[in-house]
């Protein structure tokens, strides 16, 4: 451990050796590094424009392995950048912007707008926000364009800044307030620019001698900023320009290559690093500064929690100490962290020195806490020997602790194995405990898989027991759709090699495989793939894209999902000519039964044609009826009707074109009438024009209507009964009463008469009623007496109960008397 | 068009669905009166499709500033397609779905509220309606664990089941690790038992749907019975605007007196008057400080209790004067005649007397294809002897109405099979002489004797199994089936003993609310072990059925 510093503790521990080979190390190159232990980049020569020696560009790993290397054959490239999801950027200077992954495939380009194609690109910079990685832009014009999220562009023009004559002095992209801003410093003036204005801001307590800022940085998290001023002073805060931390003079005023916050999350110190020619300068809360000697050209990547040094030759991380680590490795530190250290190395050593060096933690009743420092501290180091050392301690002190709590121990002895595995030369993603924690598993499983490290990644996997939907299954998905691109294997070997190996994972979702596979030109591989896919609905997008519509409309009803049956069979009605749609349709029901219901809303016509391609004379003939209510013309009706019968006709439905036929003859026949008569009765049903015709004295007219159509005794009785007592006629009633013998019996010529307040009428017609219903007669006209005559007449004992229930107590009581003696004897038999 | 508007109330989630002008208006309304015009208007994307050209008019005028569209219960392609080629699909700055597959209606009681699910099953042959089913079954499943059984009965029952298996499968990996809440799952085509919704329900909530109809649970009175009686203010104008009433369990006393037989309920109402009466006596009997304050305390509890009490005593008033009446009486007693097998080979009188008086077709509709599910299908002769007298008094246009009723099987003509609908009372004992209606002892008191078929199913399920009654099962359409779906070891539900099984009915094409009481009543039978939750595509009763398969189109003549 190199400890440096007496008031405060940095700690810089190197990385990799890197294994690249570079003549002239960093210098003359565009360099970008991904943080989280990303990728690195390297663009030689990037201002060459001669065809003959193009600039190189190369991807490497952290620990500067090779993973691609091509010719730069675009134009002329201003920076290079990295994304959230580990894609160059390259920004050139038109303002196009080119995507490449991170093993050199080209992946897409998007422009940031004409305003920056027409005035060039002077400056970019790219950041990250929780919406994903942004472009920022300062064109030729001074003016800065941006891009919040490349994944879904939209270009902000951001106000102008006023007096700025030549390129700002220095500037820096910030999120606040879920937006994205610029500060710009020009000269001594600082201002922050958003959607909507450009806003001059002073940094409270700045250093009076500074007459411009030449300089400023902003922390990974966004909420501190830095600024270092022409007389060499920096000065700290919190972005937002309300608080100043510190301010600290370097005594070094030539402009600083870079400059980058070094700061642990939940510090309470600040603390950034300056890095000039050859020379690097910690600052911080006092007014001391560490420095550092450089061998090389180098830059700073800054991190979530410190800073990483790159070199032609080294890769190096910078970080303030971590508050355990110092508690237990500070030179006789009497930390519980540290006497358990010390504890177990003489446990070690079989001395019984660890005894006293225990019972003195215990006594302060600080095991659990000296466990905990231990833990801790092992996860922030980097050596594998001293977590162990670390782990062995603190695993020895939770042997004297009951109860103690295993999750943290357990957690990190597993954290630990995943990031000496990826931290490893080989993979080359130098992680710490604190990235690996904000950065989360399936991110990190993300980064193995763009590198193609699958076997590791499922290890990981596996060993961490992610879920396999998230973990394995993932993983091997991804693998899948890399192997069907490789070009060399025929289409049976990739199918069969794809199934086998995931074969058993779950959530595997193969149209996404066979997605890729069309994609690189593989009609035959996707199809093969798509038959493994579990989801039917999944199918259907996929053998759409490859015409295979046939299979996409068995697959779509076999989901179930009618919806997607619409889709298919829209998408098969603009693509095949009207025949073979058809055909097709008629070989899957469910899929013609769905397009039939579209049609009855949408294309009447070919309803038609479907029903006639069927010989379904019966629908045909349904349609026709439907048809002809929408009609105004008494004539086109009538036609429609006849179109109607024909079709039923034909399909032997002799009830359905009896009744049609029916239907024409009345309309005809209400038509005639309207005419001779002026009465309206088109549109009426038989019953009601029957009624009509009553009611208007054309009883002739009426009772050809019920010969002609046969209408039931019956109904035509009941008809003509509450016709005439409407129309009180009552002459014509009892004329009608004496006709002949009513099929209806008697008993509703008294209700009727009654409902239209004529006792007297009504009278006249209890006498015909049948003997069952002659109580309910009497009853009827309210005559009591002749309710209980006959009643008791009938010795029915539930009849005699309705009569005394009608009865008043006062009135009618001899009639009551009589009533129940009657009952009882009826009740006897 | 139906432009739903979502409110949340308390536990439930309403929809209030408008007629095509009706709500477009309301739309426009919304849209210019409220300022940040961030109005949210919900498509049904199947009532979308239907007639869309209205809607598409009315949002094209609108010049939307900020205007989104949530599908319910999906996103659909046809009606983004539509809105695509009428070029407004881009002036909505949203689009997106709210899924809304399975309401919740009360505590024990899921709608999907799909109008027409029954007309598209089996009229049109479209099952976009069981999807839905299917997927809101997965979404239960999700949230309440695994469901281990699975059993069904009919074509839609065996299409679900399928798609759930089917759902499952394409999921394999994902699924949440839930302790599994039901036991088991019935599904239950309509069509299986096509005579319960035909016959008129018996119990307050059911005749309350009968006679005016809830929709949303909501039940729209007329007003005179509620009109305000305050003594001293004669002469006051009586309201005009039918008074609106929410009906659900959240109510004390209508939890208590829903599910009861009508004839019982005039007890349960007195009774409660006489309890309530007497806690208001009790403040004479508060005499110290505290007691008056606790007194107090329960007031408003009391107010509420007496003004629910109020209620419902207006409303059986109101059911009293139809129940008494002779027509009821006498509809009723065919009704009963009808299930109980008497005279259902030939035309009835009753039904004669009805159509030559011109009673409601509805009316009319629902006893005929009574007559035919209860003889399993009509004489050749007789039915056409209905079909013409409907026609004829009714108007030739309901010709496609009653095909419709004949391709679902609610009217038919008699084949050359036995009539196995007695079999089918007698096995199932659907008709029970003494139904006691006070203090009921079998579900048959639901409907005054009958017992709803689709719930004897699910009664035997429970106790003692299908495998008895498979015969029967094989005279009712369609397959029976069970499935079982495998619970992730450690999730196997170990039943305390005592513990009840839980039972989840889903009713395909609809439920009454007669079955839902005689469902309820299974569950809080003492004996039982079971614990029933109720889904169905629709809450629905004979004359709403009966209209979703309609077909009158509008005459046009002038």
């Amino acid at each position: 451990h190199h400890y440096i510093g007496a008031t405060w503790h940095v700690l810089k521990i190197e990385l990799y050796e890197m294994g690249w080979n570079l003549k002239d190390g960093l210098r003359e190159c565009l360099v970008a590094a991904a943080p989280y232990g990303g990728p690195i980049s390297l663009l030689k020569g990037h201002n060459r424009r001669s065809p003959s020696a193009r600039p190189q560009l190369e991807i490497y790993s952290s620990s500067g392995l090779p993973l691609a290397s091509f010719p730069w054959k675009s134009g002329v490239v201003k920076q290079l950048g990295w994304t959230v999801s580990d894609d160059l950027l390259c920004v050139q200077e038109d303002g196009t912007v080119l995507v490449y992954d991170l093993l050199g495939g080209f992946k897409r380009h998007f422009s940031m707008g004409n305003e920056v194609s027409q005035s060039q690109v002077l400056e970019t910079k790219i950041f990250h926000s929780p919406y994903g990685t942004g472009v920022a832009i300062l064109t030729g014009a001074l003016r800065f364009t941006l891009a919040t999220n490349i994944d879904d562009i939209k270009l902000r023009r951001l106000p102008e800044v006023p007096g700025l004559q030549g390129a700002p002095s220095c500037w820096a992209v910030l999120t606040q307030d879920r937006q994205s801003k610029v500060l710009v410093a020009n000269g001594s003036h600082l201002f922050i620019l958003d959607n909507t204005a450009c806003t001059p801001v002073t940094p409270p307590g700045l250093s009076p001698q500074a007459s411009s800022i030449v300089h400023m940085c902003v922390s990974f998290s966004y909420k501190y900023l830095a600024l270092l001023t022409d007389s060499g002073h920096v000065w700290m805060g919190t972005s937002n320009l309300k608080e100043k931390l510190s301010e600290v003079d370097t005594k070094i005023k030539t402009p600083p290559k870079q400059m980058a916050w070094c700061r642990r999350p939940k510090s309470q110190q600040p603390s950034a690093v300056v890095m000039w020619d050859g020379l690097l300068i910690v600052v911080g809360e006092c007014k001391e500064t560490i420095q550092y000697h450089l061998d090389d050209d180098s830059i700073l990547v800054p991190e979530l929690d410190g800073v990483r040094i790159i070199s032609g030759t080294h890769h190096e991380l910078l970080q303030e100490v971590p508050g355990a680590c110092e508690e237990i490795f500070k030179i006789a530190s009497m930390a519980p962290g540290a006497l358990l250290l010390e504890a177990h190395k003489e446990y070690e050593k079989e001395s019984q020195k660890a005894d006293e060096y225990l019972r003195e933690i215990k006594e302060q009743s600080l095991l659990s806490e000296a466990v905990r420092q231990c833990v801790e501290a092992a996860g922030h180091e980097h050596e594998p020997e001293t977590q162990k050392t670390l782990l062995r301690a603190a695993s020895f002190g939770k042997c004297f602790l009951s109860n103690f709590p295993p999750e943290q121990f357990v957690s990190m002895c597993r954290d630990l194995r995943v990031l000496n595995a990826v931290r490893d030369y080989t993979v080359g993603i130098p992680l710490t405990h604190t990235q690996f924690k904000q950065m989360t598993v399936q991110v990190l499983i993300d980064r193995l898989v763009y590198r193609k490290l699958y076997p590791l990644a499922i290890e990981i996997c596996r060993y961490l027991k992610t879920p396999e939907y998230q973990g394995v299954s993932r993983v091997l998905k991804h693998w899948a759709c890399y192997k069907v691109q490789q070009k060399e294997e025929s289409d049976e070997v990739i199918a069969k090699a794809v199934s086998v190996k995931l074969a058993d994972a779950a959530g595997i979702f193969y149209s996404e495989i066979a997605t890729k596979a069309y994609e690189s030109g593989r009609t035959e591989l996707a199809i093969k793939l798509l038959e493994f896919e579990p989801r039917s609905g999944e199918q259907v997008p996929l053998l759409l894209k490859m015409k295979k519509s046939p299979l996409a409309l068995s697959k779509a009803i076999e989901s179930g999902d009618t919806d997607l049956v619409y889709t298919v069979v829209m998408y098969l009605k603009n693509e095949l000519n009207r025949g073979d749609f058809f055909m097709m349709l008629r070989n899957q029901p469910v899929a013609l039964s769905l397009y039939k219901q579209f049609c009855k809303h949408q294309e009447q016509d070919t309803l038609k044609d479907l029903f006639n391609q069927d010989d379904d004379h019966e629908e045909l003939g349904n349609l026709y009826v439907k048809a002809s209510y929408k009609e105004q013309r008494l004539e086109a009706r009538i036609a429609l009707l006849q179109s109607a019968v024909d079709e039923y006709y034909k399909a032997k439905n002799e009830f359905s074109a009896k009744t049609t036929e029916d239907e024409m003859r009345l309309l005809r026949f209400q038509r005639k009438l309207e005419e001779e008569k002026g009465e309206l009765l088109v549109g009426f049903s038989l019953h009601d024009t029957m009624t009509t015709l009553l009611s208007v004295g054309l009883h002739k007219h009426a009772e050809q209507l019920y010969k002609d159509f046969r209408v039931p005794d019956k109904r035509f009785w009941w008809l003509k009964l509450k016709s005439l007592a409407e129309k009180e006629d009552w002459e014509e009633l009892e004329k009608f009463g004496k006709s002949k013998k009513s099929p209806i019996g008697y008993l509703p010529f008294v209700e009727v008469c009654i409902k239209h307040h004529n006792k007297y009428e009504a009278k006249k017609y209890v006498s015909k009623v049948t003997p069952e219903q002659k109580v309910k007669a009497h009853l009827a006209v309210g005559d009591m007496e002749g309710a209980a005559e006959a009643a008791i007449e009938r010795r029915n004992e539930s009849e005699i109960s309705t009569v005394l229930s009608r009865c008043s107590a006062t009135t009618d009581h001899l009639l009551m008397e009589r009533l129940n003696r009657a009952k009882a004897t009826a009740v006897k038999k | 068009i139906c432009f739903a508007l979502l409110c949340h109330r308390t536990k439930l989630i309403l929809i209030l669905e408008c007629q095509a002008t009706k709500t477009c208006r309301k739309y426009v309304d919304l849209a210019t009166n409220t300022d940040n015009a961030n109005v949210k208007v919900l498509i049904d994307p199947k009532q979308f499709s239907r007639n869309e050209a209205n809607g598409i008019i009315i949002i094209d005028k609108l010049q939307p500033r900020d205007f989104h569209i949530l599908f319910v219960p999906r996103r659909s392609l046809l009606c983004e397609q539509r809105l695509k080629e009428k070029g407004v699909l881009n002036s909505f700055t949203n689009i997106d779905e709210y899924i809304l597959d399975l309401i919740p209606y009360d505590g024990d009681l899921l709608s999907m509220e799909s109008e027409s699910s029954f007309r598209e099953c089996y009229l049109e042959n479209d099952q976009t309606s069981l999807y839905h089913a299917a997927k809101g079954l997965m979404t239960l499943q999700a949230l309440y664990g695994t469901i281990p059984q699975i059993f069904g009965k009919g074509e839609c029952a065996r299409h679900v089941a399928n798609m759930m298996l089917r759902m499952k499968r394409e999921f394999a990996g994902s699924q949440t690790q839930i302790l599994p809440v039901f036991d088991t799952l019935l599904l239950l085509d309509r069509n299986v038992d096509l005579l319960t919704p035909l016959a008129t329900q018996l119990t307050y909530e059911g005749l309350i749907d009968e006679i005016f109809g809830i929709t949303n649970g909501y039940v729209k009175l007329p007003p005179e019975k509620f009109a305000q009686k305050k003594q001293g203010e004669g002469g006051k104008e009586l309201p005009t605007e039918p008074k609106k009433l929410q009906l659900n369990s959240a109510e004390e006393l209508y939890a208590e007196i829903r599910d009861k037989n009508f004839n019982a309920v005039g007890a349960a109402l007195s009774k409660k008057a006489k309890i309530i009466s007497a806690a208001f006596e009790e403040r004479h009997n508060a005499k110290t400080v505290g007691e008056i304050k606790q007194f107090v305390s329960q007031l408003p509890h009391m107010q509420a209790a007496r003004s629910s009490l109020a209620n419902h005593t207006s409303i059986a008033e109101l059911i009293k004067d139809i129940t008494t009446s002779e027509d009821f009486f006498d509809s009723l007693t065919v009704e009963q005649e009808f299930m109980t097998g008497v005279d259902t080979d030939k035309v009835s009188t009753y039904i004669e007397d009805c159509i030559a008086q011109k009673d409601p077709l509805i009316k009319i509709l629902r006893l005929v294809c009574m007559q035919s599910v209860c003889n399993n299908g009509l004489k050749q002769k007789v039915l056409d002897y209905y079909k013409k007298e409907i026609l004829q008094t009714y108007g030739y246009k309901h010709i496609l109405t009653l095909k419709n009723l004949e391709r679902v099987g609610l009217l038919k003509p008699q084949s050359t099979m036995r009539n196995n609908y007695p079999t089918i009372r007698k096995t199932l004992k659907l008709w029970m002489e003494d139904a006691n209606e006070q203090n009921p002892n079998d579900i048959s008191y639901v409907y005054s004797g009958y017992a709803p078929l689709s719930v004897r199913l699910t009664q035997v399920l429970a106790r003692p199994g299908w495998r008895s009654i498979e015969e029967v099962l094989k005279m009712l359409p369609g397959p029976h089936f069970e499935e079982r779906q495998q619970v992730p070891t450690g999730l196997h539900k170990k039943r305390q003993p005592g513990e009840n099984r839980t039972i989840l009915v889903f009713f395909l094409g609809g439920v009454t609310y007669a079955e839902i009481a005689a469902l309820r009543f299974l569950s809080n039978m003492e004996d039982s072990g079971t614990e029933y939750i109720i889904a169905a595509t629709k809450l629905i009763n004979g004359t709403s059925w009966i209209k979703s398969l309609m077909d009158s189109p509008e005459e046009n003549l002038p």
